[in-house]
């Protein structure tokens, strides 16, 4: 069930909407693109409200949507493309010279006399794109368009569409589930969970100082410590997690129960004793749990008292000799680490 | 297989030399089936068509209706259209009965449940991410449809072939609502039987080849729209 009691599109702007599975996000779209009735409330298009069901035609030929699976008509691309345009009575001639600069512009000039079923994944969703942007919407819905592309294919894709949204100036919403999509297309974020929006902002804001836990856990800020405040004083928040001191910037009363939430690109990993100097406050001898592969990166799971993940690079993890069982000394600043307010909650 | 060459031999002088009444057998036989199966297309798509996209109360009850009739027995179909347009029938007035438009109408309640349960279940075969993303990228209701039946036409076609096939072959309706009438009601099917019944295996033989023949045509002709041309 969706509960969002407003949320707006700026002319020009790429919204993207993240949410794990089932939050509602494909749901806020084809509310949004007038693909199916809320329950309550009401959507405008510039203002306006459309009523009628002849309203609601007019107001659908001025969007258009993508969605993960191109379902390409029939025929040839450049046939399929068209369609768009033909729904709103372009004539063939016009609609092929509107659509052939699109066709361009995405990489498949070339295609465009072949048969849509011969296309491959990321071709047919580059020729969905062409179809949706070369009806010129005034908004253009995107659900999880890189879905169903590998790796490559969607990087390349989203390397094309990034640019030619912001030369365009089309207002966009963008649904998906990955948060680096959200992060190089984004110019807002908006955090949908269980139909409810969790937090709307700019995508500094979203991933740099989530709303509450679950906003953090779904940005990837994979370590969130509960403790209470011990202290405050100087801009700084110390709080006892266990029985370590967690110093944050941030201000919270004392005996306040709260979260700390620090990215685990944001610890860094030192050997075992190294007690020199430092402008990081936060410092926790530990010992190392796991090392996990993630492409060019690796996941150092630590036991320092309580749990804390590190993501460092292959060559780190080789020069530091980081093994299961080692000692090591984790250390991230007060600046890097993000103090959620558990407001409300005892 | 002597029968067989003799039957084969018959079919062809039989047309070579124009036989005025297989002639005119063969051109009633197209003439009822093809107004049967355009009267089943210009029902039976349209319906078939709504009953995929439409939901309604008893929806289920009227597609069970529609897949009953497809396999309705031809002389029961044959039947209850002779009890309509007998004399002391609802439509006895209208002197049907006997005459080649009362095998049309038994022809094409045999056909039209066929073409509209096959078209519905091509056009609900079509994702409903395909009708989803015509909506939005603006389709009306009527190009919605005709986006969908472009998208369904090779299993459209086959729903032609299938009403066609359907009613090209029967025999009990024919029978039974025209009376193999020479020269008014005999058609190729019905013919076959008579010739049969009366031991003239070689042209009973001779119009089943005619009626095969005939079938084969129409049918390689709607496979020729129907498949996709390769370059």
């Amino acid at each position: 069930m969706l509960d969002v009691p407003a949320l707006s599109l700026e002319a020009g702007e790429i919204l993207a909407v993240i949410g794990p599975n089932g939050a509602g996000k494909s749901t806020l779209l084809r509310v949004s693109a007038l693909l199916e009735p809320p329950t309550r409330g009401t959507v405008a298009l510039k203002g306006r409200v459309p009523g009628s069901p002849g309203e609601r035609l007019l107001a659908r030929r001025r969007m258009a949507a993508v969605f993960s699976t191109p379902s390409l008509a029939r025929g040839s691309v450049a046939g399929s493309v068209r369609l768009a345009l033909t729904f709103r009575g372009v004539r063939p001639r016009e609609a092929d010279r509107r659509v052939r600069p699109w066709l361009e512009r995405l990489g498949i000039g070339e295609l465009s006399a072949r048969p849509v079923a011969t296309l491959s994944g990321g071709e047919a969703q580059r020729a969905s794109l062409a179809r949706a942007l070369a009806a010129e919407p005034d908004v253009l819905f995107l659900d999880e368009p890189f879905a169903t592309l590998d790796p490559p294919t969607r990087d390349r894709l989203l390397d094309d569409l990034g640019p030619l949204l912001r030369a365009s100036g089309t207002t966009t919403m963008l649904v998906t589930h990955a948060r680096s999509e959200a992060l190089r297309l984004g110019d807002r974020i908006a955090v949908l969970l269980d139909g409810r929006l969790a937090q709307l902002g700019l995508p500094q804001t979203v991933f740099g100082a989530p709303a509450n836990e679950a906003v953090a856990r779904l940005v990837g800020m994979e370590n969130v410590l509960a403790g209470t405040v011990a202290e405050t004083r100087d801009g700084l928040v110390r709080i006892a997690v266990s029985a370590l001191t967690v110093t944050v910037v941030g201000e919270a009363a004392p005996g306040e129960r709260v979260l700390v939430g620090v990215r685990p690109e944001d610890v860094l990993l030192e050997p075992a004793g190294g007690g020199g100097p430092s402008s990081a406050q936060n410092r926790f001898e530990g010992r190392v749990v796991a090392v996990t592969p993630l492409g060019p990166l690796q996941r150092i799971a630590l036991d320092c008292g309580w749990a804390l993940n590190a993501l460092v690079t292959r060559p780190a993890v080789t020069a530091l000799g980081l093994a299961p069982g080692q000692a090591v000394t984790a250390t991230f600043k007060a600046t890097a680490a993000h103090l959620i307010r558990r407001v409300g909650l005892t | 297989m002597t029968l067989f060459w003799e039957g084969l031999e018959q079919a062809a002088r039989l047309v070579l030399s124009r036989d005025a009444e297989v002639f005119g057998i063969t051109l009633l036989s197209l003439g009822v089936t093809g107004a049967a199966t355009c009267l089943a297309l210009l029902v039976g798509l349209p319906l078939g068509t709504a009953l995929a996209l439409a939901r309604f109360p008893g929806r289920g009850l009227v597609i069970a209706l529609v897949n009953t009739g497809m396999g309705l027995p031809p002389v029961v179909v044959g039947l209850l259209v002779s009890m309509l347009l007998w004399r002391a029938g609802p439509f006895g007035a209208l002197e049907l009965l006997y005459t080649p438009a009362a095998i049309v109408i038994a022809q094409f309640l045999i056909a039209a449940p066929v073409v509209t349960g096959l078209t519905l279940a091509a056009v609900q075969a079509i994702p409903d991410a395909f009708r989803l993303q015509m909506q939005a990228l603006g389709a009306s209701r009527v190009q919605l449809v005709a986006v969908l039946i472009r998208e369904a036409r090779l299993p459209l076609l086959a729903a032609v072939m299938a009403g066609f096939g359907a009613v090209i072959s029967e025999v009990g309706a024919s029978l039974m609502v025209g009376g193999n009438i020479r020269g008014h009601t005999r058609v190729l099917t019905t013919a076959t039987v008579l010739e049969t019944s009366k031991g003239n295996f070689d042209r009973a033989l001779a119009l089943s080849v005619i009626l095969l023949a005939l079938s084969f045509g129409v049918n390689w002709a709607l496979t020729w729209l129907q498949q996709p041309r390769r370059r």
